[in-house]
């Protein structure tokens, strides 16, 4: 058993100070009791040989100096196993649902260690959400980690949910699993999410972390790596395909910025700490697929935008080190339109990866970088008739202007239940680029228009009928 | 001689020793896995350290050891080809060793000591040569030959030299004064190799990207920055100029970049087809690869790394350029380790040296003259994230006060898909001036005044545009309405280029030169035949300029041009005899 110290020289919001010990090793797992008996769990941040700095996970309330200390020996790991599935922790990984503890098969720490990029696989495989703006213009792709950039009131819950609920890829049954690590949110968001989890009966394929608004704060430093570490668990070691949903970033980074400040650290960029770059990729970078392996981590963070600024430190920090970002449209959502996602700003990095003739169709790049052209000339003309008046526009203007109200009222909108295919996506992207003069559609080869522009295609449908007649 | 300390504090990738005495900038290993580090301070009787590693579970009172050297590369035959972390360790060996996740404590060295090299020397017993002279050679990969340098820093009379198979570590000759010749030597990374003189920057380095070559043109020793918001292309930017510049050499630091981005890179180089030689254009390039989640501390030592493998091809005689993504995440490595030394924080948190820092390292580009009478260069692209898209934050501004050319990518450009995302209006390069010359010999004489023309004429678009948001396009007399649409055919015939497209991703310089006199000219003829009498509407309907659209991806761009302007002349002529 270690040693137990009642050394407490000094307790600072979530930090204690303990003075004369022996060595300590950094990021060791620190265990505090109080005069109540009870155990409260922490982490060594800093260690010298006449001070140990530890942070609480539950917070220091209770404890005084005579609380008692012992240091483990060994950093935080998370008792995994393919148990997992179907549980609910908390977010500090204790059991929540009443059911027993988890039997470990494993040990692992949370940390997790970076995948060497040498053996990381390309992703290349398409995921299908079912919705248009995703699919046919932000694809997702296994492996990836993609977030949504949010603002307080906007829907982003509603999508997270559609997409865990129609995510999957073409042609392949595969094992997979949802890894869910709630961070600040209120119970009540969270009692949305276990409804949908339960009503859909995907909770059995999921593993839940909740960390609410009134727990504290500390511990949401560690939730998303108990996530991570069981995704990585299922992924590597169970060969199943896990989507990881973390949710809210924001609240993660608040929590960051309350440690530092805790701790007196010289302070960044709107308060935030210098490393939070590299902290959050410390999250982020745990997606991905290895070479020779058949699970696959993808992740989908929802963050909160600040203002709706996406210039903010967490989405500014978040966009350098995600695959993209699916940007939500306060003025989208104002106008009814579900879900209300502003292409422009959106993008999927590894897009170009998963798309084209062999994984989705051939003309899929072509229609969505139409697509964007489109819908950006049209956003343009729209300033513009505030000033001059729908009157001062040309033909060819007017044609754009049409096709912007089109695209946000057909193609962006869609039902929370429905689950496009890509096909019916990319022929609807085609059947609203039909509206614009053909020369307009510079993005697109000619092979392409002949093949699927809705013109030709009805044309070819009758030379091939009057051929078989 | 190994001198022996112990740990004292442990703060994330900081560890302060006591008792040992090393040099600033010393190799250190740190603790009971001998965990690499570097000493970046010296505090009276406590060294401070940064390790290169994660250090959770290290304890105070476990050793240190001082190994008397500074930081430094392994240079020789095999640095070609080879994929490193930020401290020169080859990745394929890592992952060998500890499998598929970065653990700690493994120690790898930069090249394969057990390969045997084929050595031809080119000196001879009693020859005097002098540091940097050239001893020999080994062919290296097919298409370079790799020449071995004397240690800038050895000299002397040649005592014997041999030829044959040699491994890095065989002795393949000695001088006089007793000092062994091997294949391979350390360099220091934190020091510049040495050159006799730098040379003015006169050569252009052609990247097959018109918008670089077209209208902002960069020097091979030259530098230059890439700042972009994220999402505007920045990275397929530079995997293309790694792909298609005319540099002998590359090298790719990948510094805090995304794991998957460089996984697609490591994937992508070694299929990737040289075009020049039909070889793997991996035989030409090294790769280091420090993803955002790797130590921070290997991140800050990778571009030095990176840099220093640069600068030793040059001294060979190469033109090397190096492509650093992103010196934001760089510079952030310094900032995150200057707030662990509690050291007074400068502008935005980053430390007050960075300016510079980043000043020493772009100043290690140039082409020059090198200690054996040969030209090589360095030239230096570094990619900067400004956060927010914000250009005035220290890093972006420290770098633009170096850096001779900005190829400024904008996101709303991106978002337009108008690829590649450079801003015609904000983008510049400083030496326009200085590379006429070859530009006139190579090129072409109009070559000058055909690229102030564009440049004018995209000034005008946006001088127009902004009256067109106002009044809208219609309101526009005839000629101005003419020029919008001309310029728009420079912006999107020319301008964009696909860099996913076979044909379209590299276009060679005498292609471009005909593709923008093709468009310009066709913007004359258009200007006369609205003079004459034509309309703006029915000039930009004819086919011609549909047809000059497509030129960009055809493979025999001289007949398919020669078929446009003939089309051109025969339509602008029937346009001209409807006006009168």
């Amino acid at each position: 058993m270690a040693k137990e110290y009642k050394t407490i020289g000094e307790i600072a919001g979530p930090l204690i100070f303990v003075e004369k010990t022996e060595p300590v090793g950094y990021n060791e797992l620190v265990n505090v009791t109080l005069a109540d008996g009870s155990v409260k769990r922490g982490q060594v941040l800093d260690t010298s040989k006449d001070i140990v700095v530890v942070q609480v996970f539950e917070g220091t309330g209770g404890l005084n100096k005579d609380s008692g200390v012992r240091f483990t020996g060994e950093t935080i790991k998370l008792p995994v196993s393919s148990e997992l599935l179907g549980r609910i922790l908390s977010g500090s990984g204790e059991p929540l649902d009443g059911g027993p503890r988890i039997v470990p098969e494993d040990r692992w720490e949370i940390t997790g260690a970076a995948i060497n990029p040498y053996s990381r696989k390309p992703p290349e495989e398409f995921i299908q959400t079912g919705i248009s703006t995703i699919d046919g213009m932000n694809t997702l792709v296994r492996g990836q980690k993609l977030p949504i950039f949010s603002g307080s009131g906007l829907p982003h819950n509603e999508i997270a949910l559609q997409i865990a609920r129609q995510a999957k890829v073409l042609g392949a049954e595969e094992e997979f699993a949802v890894v869910f690590a709630a961070m600040g949110i209120t119970s009540e968001e969270a009692q949305h999410f276990m409804y949908d989890f339960e009503r859909t009966g995907a909770l059995e394929r999921a593993v839940v972390f909740t960390n609410l608004a009134d727990d504290p704060a500390v511990e949401r430093l560690i939730t998303p790596r108990l996530a991570l570490t069981a995704a990585e668990y299922l992924a590597y070691e169970c060969e199943m395909h896990v989507l990881v949903i973390l949710t809210d970033m924001t609240n993660y980074c608040e929590a960051l910025r309350q440690m530092g400040a805790a701790r007196e650290e010289v302070p960044g960029r709107r308060g935030y700490p210098g490393y939070m770059y590299t902290d959050l990729a410390s999250l982020y970078e745990r997606a991905g697929v290895i070479k020779g392996k058949k699970g696959s981590v993808t992740q989908f963070s929802i963050l909160s935008m600040p203002g709706d600024d996406i210039t903010h430190p967490i989405p500014d920090l978040s966009g350098y080190i995600t695959e993209g970002q699916i940007v939500i449209s306060r003025e989208l959502h104002m106008k009814g339109i579900y879900p209300p996602i502003n292409v422009l700003p959106s993008l999927s990095r590894l897009m170009n990866s998963g798309i084209g003739s062999k994984r989705t169709r051939e003309d899929h790049k072509a229609v969505s970088d139409q697509l964007y052209a489109g819908y950006a000339e049209g956003l343009d003309l729209r300033g513009l008739v505030a000033i001059v008046g729908k009157e001062a526009l040309s033909e060819r203007d007017r044609k754009f202007l049409e096709f912007a109200d089109l695209f946000e009222d057909r193609f962006v909108r869609q039902g929370m239940e429905e689950d496009r295919d890509i096909e019916t996506t990319l022929d609807l992207g085609w059947e609203l680029l039909a509206t614009l003069s053909e020369s307009q559609l510079t993005r697109i080869d000619n092979k392409y228009i002949e093949k699927y522009h809705p013109a030709h295609r009805n044309k070819n449908k009758k030379t091939v009928e009057s051929s078989t007649e | 001689m190994e001198v022996k300390g112990e740990i004292y504090r442990i703060s994330g990738p900081v560890v302060t020793a006591l008792n040992i005495n090393a040099r600033m900038y010393d190799v250190v290993k740190v603790g009971d896995e001998g965990l690499m580090g570097e000493v970046i301070g010296i505090k009276g009787e406590k060294t401070i350290i940064q390790v290169y590693e994660d250090t959770s579970g290290v304890k105070p009172g476990e050793p240190v050891i001082d190994t008397g050297m500074p930081l430094s590369v392994e240079l020789g035959p095999g640095l070609l080809k080879s994929i490193y972390d930020g401290i020169q360790r080859p990745l394929p060996v890592l992952k060998e060793k500890m499998g598929d996740f970065i653990q700690r404590g493994v120690s790898a060295s930069g090249l394969d000591h057990n390969k045997q090299w084929e050595f031809k020397p080119v000196v001879k017993k009693g020859d005097k040569l002098k540091g940097g002279k050239i001893i020999g050679t080994v062919q290296e990969t097919e298409n370079i030959l790799h020449r071995i340098l004397l240690p800038p820093n050895v000299s002397g009379v040649v005592d014997e030299i041999n030829e044959g198979m040699f491994t890095v570590d065989d002795v393949i000759g000695r001088l006089s004064d007793g000092t062994e010749l091997k294949l391979m030597h350390y360099w220091p990374v934190r020091h510049p190799r040495p050159v006799k003189n730098k040379l003015r920057p006169t050569i252009p380095l052609i990247t097959g990207q018109r918008i670089f070559d077209g209208l902002f043109p960069l020097a091979k020793g030259g530098t230059a920055a890439i700042p972009g918001p994220f999402g505007s292309g920045k990275t397929v930017m530079q995997q293309q100029l790694a792909k298609w510049s005319d540099a002998e050499i590359v090298v790719y630091i990948g510094c805090g970049e995304r794991g998957n981005e460089m996984a697609d890179v490591l994937n992508e180089f070694p299929e990737l087809e040289d075009p020049k030689t039909g070889r793997p254009l991996m035989e030409r390039t090294v790769l280091i690869a420090n993803t955002s989640n790797m130590p921070v501390a290997a991140r800050e030592a990778s571009v030095y790394t990176g840099i220093t493998i640069a600068e030793y091809y040059r001294d060979m005689g190469y033109d090397v350029s190096l492509m650093a993504d992103s010196t934001s995440r760089w510079a952030e490595a310094m900032r995150e380790i200057s707030s662990r030394l509690e050291e007074m924080p400068g502008e935005e948190g980053y430390p007050a040296y960075l300016a510079a820092k980043l000043a020493e390292f772009y100043e290690r580009a140039g082409r020059a003259k090198t200690l054996c009478e040969d030209e090589g260069s360095v030239t230096v692209i570094g990619a900067v994230s400004p956060p927010g898209g914000d250009f005035s934050e220290p890093v972006t501004q420290n770098t633009l006060r170096i850096v001779k050319v900005f190829w400024a990518l904008d996101a709303k450009l991106a978002q337009r898909r108008h690829f590649p995302a450079i801003n015609w209006l904000t983008s510049y390069s400083l030496y326009g001036r200085t590379l006429d010359e070859w530009y006139t010999k190579n090129v072409s004489t109009e070559w000058t005044k055909l690229r102030s023309n564009t440049m004018n004429l995209l000034q005008r678009e946006a001088e127009l545009q902004d009256i067109v948001q106002l009044v809208g396009s219609d309101a526009l007399p005839d000629d101005q309405q003419l020029t919008l649409e001309i310029a728009r055919m420079v912006r999107e015939y020319f301008l964009q280029q696909n860099a996913y497209h076979d044909v379209d991703s590299y276009c060679p310089m005498i292609n471009q030169y005909k593709m923008l006199k093709a468009i310009l000219t066709w913007g004359e003829k258009a200007v006369l035949a609205l003079e004459s009498g034509a309309s703006v509407t029915n000039i930009i309907a004819l086919e011609s300029r549909d047809m000059l659209a497509k030129v960009r991806f055809e493979k025999d761009i001289d007949v398919v041009l020669d078929t446009v302007m003939k089309k051109a002349d025969e339509e602008f002529a029937a346009q001209t005899h409807r006006g009168k």
